[in-house]
């Protein structure tokens, strides 16, 4: 062993900053930019629904009733064909995307600040607070989510905001299972030792040392979550039990198709490939940024 | 081994202890149950009447531990709709419900293990990719949408098996793969990940270098030792099946305890709806304290917990 052998080769020095690195791994993986794009989509179609058709997703025309799309032999005017009561098809997808991406995010929201606020407490004081925090973890997943989440909108009435607030107030069991976990990790770093030597008062110590810290881990459980409130309210909706006609949920619609389901499939199709499309694309964006931002992918 | 059983129990029963105070407080989200049993064309004497005749004027600590007493003994009320003891209506339709639950499981397992194990064998392949990206895909496909598409295949278009109804066991065949379907990725990553870890090491080798087969090191050394895990996680799954087999079971007019919680919640019977909570919430306890102490007698770090 030489001391030669200690100093930086010229590869080492060469070698790209953190953030190129960074840059290459996201446009270098593929499922990230795929998701990334086709929800950057969805999410201006559902900001500029109203510039994209110029028909209104709630004007019924019982004289143009399920028309079939452009695509199948229908006239052009309406591109997507018309439903059960003559109104647009394209307009109520384009506005649907508002119900889907409002639910995802209103609902993530809200169980990622009960959840965070929740795991983070369990991983920094752990002892009692652990133990408090994996027990409501445990009856959390005891519940059965689709039942309870449709007997609460039931009682409350199913509006927008009763949805995304049930399902926000279902869903917080991965955030505490994966921060609690995380922070537990960067808990015993000697940072935080530091900060904690020096008087950091504790409220600074969660907000400005752990969050930023478990903030990677927080973002991809997000966007799933997000994913999986999308996929409840369709399926609440679908059921009768979830957000009330005539709103332009895409669960809905599928329901609303389903008795035209014989004659009228691609009054099923169409939303139900709108919504595996949106999940999905918020589903590989997820996955991607596990990829990108875990230590494992860090060459 | 047996501090270990005990513990668990007890941690168990605290949960359903917890989760059957939730599902009772349910009924007091409604604001006054009395008005709701009563319906719109109720006077305030009818309402009062009715409030005495359940018992709505006590306290509702009182009535909560009146209620769990009740359900311990498998008696939940009468139904407010069906006009028949919970207990029975539950029970009766329990039986399908549990057989769709078996039977979904087990064909998540039969497609998943070896999808899991065949991508595990050829990291990075294209049937590895192809199975990664089939379990994206599957995470992201609405199970009731995925029925009624298989609905329009096979019953509509093909005419092979019914669409709707619980006779027979055609009529279980596409429940059980829309239900199954939504079980397999996680089934699949977790035998791919054991799969993995298992194949590097020692003793795999060893049994290579003993000139063993490869299907043999396979499937005798490596996945009986990979298949831990799997076991806990598909016992966990068929707790969260029986839950989530409300929206199957209402697309196949399967008349299961999933069908019925819809038809209750439709109609505001909450007693029922009660119950279906507290009994699909024990299928769940139950579930995970057997797959916690199979995997602590399988694997002794485990009994730490």
């Amino acid at each position: 062993m030489t001391g030669s052998s200690q100093l930086p080769t010229a590869e080492q020095i060469l070698q790209p900053s953190p953030s190129a690195i960074l840059r290459g791994r996201i446009f270098g993986h593929s499922g990230f930019m795929i998701g990334g794009v086709v929800l950057a989509i969805i999410v201006l179609i559902a900001i500029f629904a109203p510039f994209l058709s110029k028909f209104d997703p709630y004007t019924q025309d019982l004289v143009n009733r399920m028309v079939p799309p452009g695509f199948m032999g229908g006239e052009s005017e309406h591109l997507l064909g018309t439903d059960q009561l003559g109104r647009d098809y394209l307009a109520r997808l384009l506005y649907g995307a508002r119900v889907s991406l409002f639910i995802g995010i209103f609902a993530a929201l809200i169980s990622g600040i009960i959840g965070t606020a929740m795991g983070i407490a369990a991983g920094y004081f752990g002892g009692r607070v652990d133990t408090v925090v994996t027990f409501l973890i445990n009856v959390r997943l005891a519940m059965p989510v689709v039942l309870v989440a449709l007997a609460v909108v039931a009682i409350l009435g199913g509006s927008l905001t009763v949805v995304a607030t049930v399902l926000g107030l279902l869903l917080w069991d991965r955030y505490a299972v994966v921060m609690r976990a995380s922070t537990l990790q960067v808990a015993r770093r000697e940072y935080i030792a530091a900060a904690q030597a020096i008087g950091t008062s504790t409220p600074r110590i969660l907000l400005s040392e752990i969050l930023p810290n478990v903030m990677n881990n927080l973002i991809v459980v997000a966007t799933l979550e997000m994913a999986h409130a999308i996929l409840l309210e369709a399926a609440l909706s679908f059921l009768g039990l979830g957000v009330q006609p005539p709103t332009p949920s895409w669960g809905l619609m599928i329901a609303e198709g389903k008795d035209m389901m014989l004659f009228e499939l691609w009054l099923v199709m169409i939303p139900g490939v709108v919504l595996f499309v949106l999940v999905l694309a918020i589903n590989l964006m997820g996955d991607g940024l596990r990829d990108i931002t875990s230590p494992a992918g860090r060459d | 081994m047996l501090g270990f059983i005990l513990k668990r129990l007890g941690l168990a029963l605290l949960v359903a202890l917890t989760v059957s105070f939730i599902s009772f407080s349910l009924l007091y989200l409604s604001g006054d149950p009395a008005t709701a049993i009563a319906g719109e064309s109720a006077n305030a004497q009818d309402v009062q009447a009715i409030r005495e005749l359940y018992g709505f004027d006590r306290p509702m600590l009182v009535q909560y531990f009146e209620w769990l007493w009740n359900a311990l003994r498998f008696d939940f009320g009468q139904s407010y709709y069906f006009k028949l003891p919970v207990a029975d209506l539950v029970a009766d339709r329990l039986g399908v419900t549990m057989r769709l639950g078996v039977t979904a499981i087990c064909f998540a397992l039969i497609v998943a293990i070896p999808l899991g194990v065949i991508a595990a064998m050829r990291p990075n392949s294209l049937i590895d990719k192809l199975a990664l990206f089939l379990s994206v895909a599957g995470q992201a496909m609405p199970s009731f949408w995925f029925a009624l598409v298989l609905i329009s295949v096979f019953s509509i278009k093909l005419g092979w098996v019914p669409a709707s109804g619980s006779t027979t066991w055609r009529h279980f065949i596409l429940p059980t793969i829309v239900l199954g379907y939504y079980a397999m990725p996680a089934i699949m990553r977790l035998t791919r990940a054991g799969m993995l870890e298992v194949l590097s090491s020692d003793y795999i080798r060893t049994a290579r270098a003993k000139g063993s087969s490869e299907w043999r090191v396979m499937f005798r050394h490596a996945l009986r030792n990979a298949i831990i895990p799997v076991v806990s996680l598909a016992a966990v799954q068929m707790g969260f099946m029986l839950g989530g087999s409300i929206v199957v079971e209402s697309i196949f007019a399967l008349h299961g305890a999933g069908f019925l919680a819809w038809e209750s919640i439709s109609r505001n019977d909450l007693p029922t709806v009660q119950a279906l909570i507290l009994v699909f919430s024990m299928f769940y306890i139950v579930f995970t304290l057997l797959a916690d102490i199979v995997n602590a007698w399988l694997d002794p770090r485990m009994r730490t917990a």
